[in-house]
Order: C-alpha cells, then structure tokens, then sequence
C-alpha cells in the first residue's frame, strides 16, 4: 500500500521510497524516512494534490509522488 | 575587525523577519554570481563591524538546487565567522536536520529556536539548554517579530566569534559508515581538517558535486571504498538521512514536550476554510479581486480611492508637471538646440516617465503580494490551482504570476521567482506576457470605437484575453513537450503555518523588490527608450523632426521596408501599423499616441481613442476588421514593452534565455495573427 491510497484522516508508517536521485532525496530531506508517522489531513479541493501531517508539519505532494512513498 | 555573520534556516523560520529586525535599512539586495539567486546582506544595526548575511532558506544542504549550492559553498568555502541557524520551533524535527547538516560542516554555530511563543501557545515546551548539552552547541529561545531573544542571541554569536570551538554531529553514523568517513579523510588533501571530514561525509552520501571535485590518484580508491559501503548498507544516502532523523527523534523526546493529541491551531481552523471543497475557489477570487481593485481600480468596492491609481496620479503629476517643466525650461533656459530639448523632453522625460508611471502601481501591488505570500496563503492557492496547471505543463505555482500578468507583465514575471524549478519558472516567464496586461487596453478600445461600433466593446475586449489564455495555455503545453521537455519538477512543498507579517518586513519586502527591478532593468529601458526616440525623431540625413513630421524619420523609412512582411497579416500595406508596434515597444499604449501622430489626428483625440470614445480618423482606412483582430492579437502577443524585457533578463539571468523567450514571443505572434487574418477573411 501506497500513501496514495490513504484517505484524509488516515495515518500509516513509511516503510520505503520509490523514486531514486533528486526526488528521493527531496522527499527525504523533508523528513518522510523509514519508520516515521504520516497521516493524510485532505485532499485538495479539485483533486490533487493531497496535504499531509508529518514530523509535526504540513507538506503537500502530488498523488503521483504520493504513490512513490510505501506505507504500513 | 570585521565579523561576518551567516544566517541559516528552513524556508518560512522567521529568518527574513530577524535579518530585517537586525539589520533595518541598512540591508543591500544583490544576486549571487551565476544564479538568480538573492544575495541579501546588512549590516548590524547595533554594531557596525558585524556584517550579515541572509542565506537563501534551505530544507537541506544537498546539490540539487541553487539555493543549497549557493548556500552551503557560502559556509565551507568562504567560512563565515559564525552562522546562526534560525530553527522554526514549530516543526523542530525537520528544522534541526539543517542544523545537523551545518555541523558537519564544522563551521562555528549558535541555534536560535524561534517562535517561541507560537510553541507556547500551543502548550508545547522546549527546553533550549537540555537541545544545548546535547547539540554540543548554544541553544537560545527567539521570538523574531517581536524581537525577544534576539540581543541575546546576537551577543552569543558575537562572543564566540574568534573562539576556536568548532561543532561536530558526533556519534550519530553506523560503524560502516563511520568507518568508510573516515578511510576517505585520510585520502582527502584538503589543508583544513573540517574541510576534509565534511567532504568525506559528502562523498559518502553520493554528492555528486564533491564527487565531480575529487581528482584521479584517490578517486579510484574512494570509489572503491563507497562501494564497499554500498554492500553492506544498502541506499547509503537513504541510511544516512534515515539515521539522521532518528538521532534528531532522541534528542526531540528528551529536549521538546508536546502536549498530546493533534489538536487544532488557529491556522488549521483558518486553513479549513481556506482549502474547503466549496469555498476555496470563490475566496481566492475575492481576494484577487480587492488585490487588483486596491492596485488597479479607480475606487474599491466602490467607494474607497484607489490606493495604486492614487499614487501612480501623484507620481506621474509631478513627474510630467513640476519636473519635466523644470528640466525643460532649464535646458531652454541655458540655450540648448531644439533636439536636445525634444531629446530630454520627448525622448528621455516621456520615455522614462511612461515607465515611472507604472512604478506605483507596481509598489502597491508588490506590497499587497509581500503580504499574500509572509502571511502562507500564497502556498495555498499553488495547492489548489496545481491540478488544473499541470494539465498544461506548469505548476500551481505558476498561477499568481500569470493571474498578475493581467495587470502588469512587469511585477508578474518577477514574482516567477517563487518558482523553484528552474524550468518552471522559464517557461511561466515566457508566457506571462500573453496575459494581456493594463497597457494593452488602450489598443483595442481604439480599435473598438473605429470599426466595432455596433457591438458592445466588451465583446471584443473579453474575445482578446481570451485568446491570450487560449495562446498562453498551448503554448505551455506545447513547450513543456518541446524545449522543456524532460526537465523535472516536483510539488513536495511545505505548507507553512499561517501568520500575520510584520509591516516592516512587508514595506522592506516590497520595496526591496521594487528597486531591484528599477536598478536592473533600468539601464534596458532607458536604452532602447532613447534609441526608439532617436530613430523616430531624426532623417537619415541626421535632420531633426518636430513630432508631426514622424512620417519622414529613420523609423518610418524602416517601416516602408519592412511592412511587406505583414502583408499576409493584413497590415503590411501601410507603414504606419509596423511603426505603431515599434513605438508600442516602450510602452503598448504608445500605439494609439502614435497613429494619433502619423494619421494627423487634432490634439487630444489619441487620448479619446484610448478611452473609447472617439475614432482617429483615417485608422479605418488602414485596417479592416478582420486586420484589426489580426494586429491587436500580433500586439497583443509579440515582445513586451522594454520594462517587461528587462525584467525577463534580470528573472532568465542570460541575453540568450531572453533572447529565446522574445524569439518564441515574435513567432507565435506572428503565426497566430496570420491564422486570424487569412481563416477570418474566409470566414467574415
């Protein structure tokens, strides 16, 4: 399972990251690693891209690099 | 003895507002070389020998974008004195894996953790000195909009400085890794042991840039070394931002109580509405709506003055009145030639003033677009337009500058800079001025009240902006598949707490961006202002021409040898269209002055045509209907005035993106005013 595939409201541990190089590395440095809580607060109003709590913050991503980060 | 003091942090940390709060006025906005990059130094307002550096806001220090490169050759190579890394309280996991990175670079640190009272409110507790003992490095509590903490933090930075105490992250790496740093560092020849110790830590990580620094003799041997880790690590970089993040979750759970359960701040009630299903597209028109009648509108909601046409009238009735007056009399006074007169006055005087004119209006809206963005609504309007943009190759981030290219191209290509992919931003730029801007209107009321009588203007008006939407939105796709193809952007973007910006950070914010422009874009347009004056003014047997006699000028002699070009566009059988364009060039509603000069209108009666109310005569002679569409779209989507040319050379940063972007501008003007003449003749 994806965090695409999370609805708001839900909440699933990352297990690991798709993409590689500077995507990754992006989706990393702003904190989405192994073992960390991510929960999803909403989708945007025509669709995508999704809005989600982590470490604490917001950080907004689109539904295709959603799909990248596999969840528990 | 000078002391250079670097500030560091994430994006939205609060630490422009601190360098305002420190610095005031005395802050200078420059470019860092090679990049578009804002380089913001000051100097301390308390001491003058303490010089401070804004570096850009950064999530990390990787080599992927001009930020982080610009920001971390800062710290390594040019060693600041000391570097105050400003961490945003609220999200303080993430913050701190900057600070982590910064101390490996094993420059001197003090941490300032800002919005103290925000973490207060939320019945958070953080406790500086236990983040201290554990950091190894000064930890100080901040509050920067109101300026508490901030003398302290200063000084602490101040008495370290000259201090031989160095950061270092410690214990944090697994033994493989640990290991594999610190075989490279032996290999490494850097004088400076942080240097060498940094650079390990890097090419572990897989930095392509370091990596592209390492010469032959040891590169075989860290190549081989990285690869031994790789076996037993696995992704090294993965491991390493990993352990990271669980080192910085240890020291969280010691230093930082937060009160449990997700309860909803302030900003999150206000972000329901903002973002909500129903609501958020009408809320964002209606603000759009006050920004453009506050900035543009003669009144807003109908009964408060303009504030922007109030100042553009204050501006420009000194400018055209008391100044140029002076100036003129001035140069009459002290006997000048005729043509220097008309040089100063005409030329200089009017050609700058039509610039100036627009300056206020761009202070205010500027100002208003400082606040959208501080405030962190700015964010949210690229997450909810970003759908719909992507469809056509660009960004949610791409829509506040096209929506202000309706107003004026000058401001709206400057806000591309919020863009942070580069081939984003590139390809916003060099269709923003297909968003038929305020100067443009002029044009086609001319037009309107010459040959359209007999529909309402609106008609006509809404048909061109729709056609530059039209233009604008194949365009994107057509280049993102073409000249951009390839290039990657991302939407992984923070959604920052919403705040109220300070005033002043808001009044330096705008201003700042105001005179950058003014400063780089100048020189552009008081170039090519004299120059158009020159050629309009002046035979090629160097006489001089008083204004009404422009028909015998160099320009107009340019122009009988060129309109032929635009006979398959059904104006190129009079010369006076393609002068008209040339003129536009200074400014696009120089047009209707100029045919009021070249068809011998009365005094005044350009002015009428502008407004609609009065046709120059012999204008319909010239052009049919179907020509008219066929002209005002070619003005409508060739280069922009000079002042939106230079503004896309100081946002392009090279001659040869803007002479790429004005190419593409002229070709698709030229195709699409082409297609509406020949298929419009069939047709009506």
């Amino acid at each position: 399972m994806t965090l695409r595939d999370l609805k708001p409201g839900q909440e699933g541990t990352v297990e690991s990251i798709g993409v590689s190089g500077s995507l990754k590395r992006r989706i990393m440095d702003m904190g989405v690693t192994p073992g960390t809580i991510i929960k999803v607060i909403k989708v945007a109003p025509l669709g995508d891209p999704i809005e989600v709590n982590i470490r604490g913050y917001e950080l907004s991503l689109r539904k295709d690099e959603a799909a990248q980060i596999v969840v528990k | 003895m000078k002391i250079k003091i670097a500030l560091a942090g994430n994006p939205n940390c609060g630490k422009t507002t601190l360098f305002n709060e420190l610095t005031g006025s005395r802050q200078h906005v420059g470019n860092w070389p090679g990049v578009t990059v804002d380089k913001k130094e000051g100097i301390y307002k308390k001491d003058k020998e303490v010089s401070i550096l804004d570096l850009p806001g950064i999530y990390s220090l990787s080599p992927y974008s001009a930020e982080e490169i610009v920001a971390r050759d800062y710290i390594v190579k040019e060693k600041p004195d000391i570097v105050v890394n400003i961490v945003d309280g609220t999200s303080i996991e993430r913050n701190l894996y900057l600070t982590l990175q910064i101390m490996e670079t094993g420059i001197p640190m003090v941490i300032a953790v800002n919005m103290m009272d925000e973490v207060e409110s939320r019945g958070d507790k953080i406790d500086c000195n236990q983040l201290s003992s554990l950091l190894g490095v000064p930890v100080l509590p901040m509050v920067a909009r109101s300026g508490k903490g901030m003398k302290e933090v200063m000084d602490m930075a101040i008495s370290l400085t000259g201090t031989q105490k160095k950061s270092s992250i410690g214990n944090i790496y697994s033994p493989a890794i640990k290991k594999a740093i610190s075989e490279i560092e032996g290999l490494l020849s850097d004088k400076n042991e942080e240097d060498r110790k940094w650079k390990a830590i890097k090419l572990v990580e897989g930095d392509e840039i370091v990596q592209s620094n390492i010469s032959g003799s040891e590169k075989s041997k860290i190549d081989a070394i990285i690869a031994d880790v790789a076996k037993e690590e696995g992704d090294v970089e993965a491991k390493i931002a990993d352990l990271r993040y669980k080192h910085i979750a240890v020291m969280v759970r010691k230093a930082v109580k937060k009160k449990s359960g997700h309860l909803e701040t302030v900003s999150d009630k206000i972000d329901r509405v903002l973002t909500n299903r129903v609501f958020a597209l009408p809320i964002f028109a209606l603000i759009m709506y006050l920004i453009f009648s506050i900035t543009f509108g003669e009144t807003v909601l109908k009964f408060i003055p303009g504030p922007g046409v109030w100042l553009q009238t204050v501006v420009t009735d000194f400018w055209d009145g008391p100044l140029s007056e002076f100036i003129i009399s001035g140069l009459e006074n002290l006997g000048a030639a005729q043509w220097t007169v008309s040089l100063v006055g005409d030329g200089v005087l009017a050609g700058l003033g039509g610039v100036i004119s627009f300056l206020p209006q761009i202070l205010v809206l500027f100002l208003l677009l400082s606040f959208l963005e501080d405030s962190g609504y700015m964010a949210r309007v690229a997450f909810v337009m970003d759908r719909v943009f992507r469809k056509f190759g660009l960004t949610g981030k791409s829509f506040i500058p096209l929506l202000m290219g309706f107003g004026c191209s000058v401001p709206a290509i400057m806000a591309s800079r919020t863009l942070d992919s580069d081939k984003d931003r590139k390809l916003t730029m060099m269709i923003t001025p297909f968003m038929s801007c305020g100067a443009k209107l002029p044009i086609y009321m001319m037009f309107a009240v010459t040959l359209f009588r007999d529909i309402n203007s609106v008609w006509l008006v809404l048909g061109i902006y729709f056609l530059g939407l039209g233009v604008a939105i194949i365009s994107g796709i057509i280049l993102s598949k073409t000249i951009f193809k390839g290039a990657n952007s991302n939407f992984i973007m923070e959604l920052p707490q919403y705040r109220i910006p300070t005033l002043k950070s808001v009044l330096i914010h705008g201003w700042e961006k105001l005179k950058g422009f003014v400063i780089r874009a100048g020189t552009v347009i008081f170039a090519s202002t004299v120059l158009i004056w020159l050629l309009s003014r002046f035979t090629f047997g160097f006489q001089y021409l008083p204004e009404v006699e422009m028909g015998r000028s160099i320009l107009a002699t340019l122009g009988k040898a060129v309109k032929w070009i635009f006979i398959p566009l059904g104006f190129g059988n009079d010369w006076r269209p393609v002068v008209g364009t040339i003129t536009g060039f200074i400014a696009k509603e120089n047009i209707v002055a100029t045919f009021g000069v070249l068809f011998h209108a009365a005094e005044g009666a350009a002015d009428l045509a502008m407004a609609g109310e009065a046709a120059i005569p012999g204008v319909a002679d010239v052009f049919s209907r179907v020509s008219s569409v066929s002209y005002m779209a070619f003005n409508l989507l060739c280069m922009p005035c000079f002042a939106a040319v230079g503004a896309l050379k100081k946002e392009m940063g090279t001659w040869k993106w803007t002479f790429k972007a004005v190419l593409f501008q002229m070709l698709t003007a030229y195709v699409v005013a082409l297609l509406i003449f020949q298929i419009g003749n069939l047709i009506f």
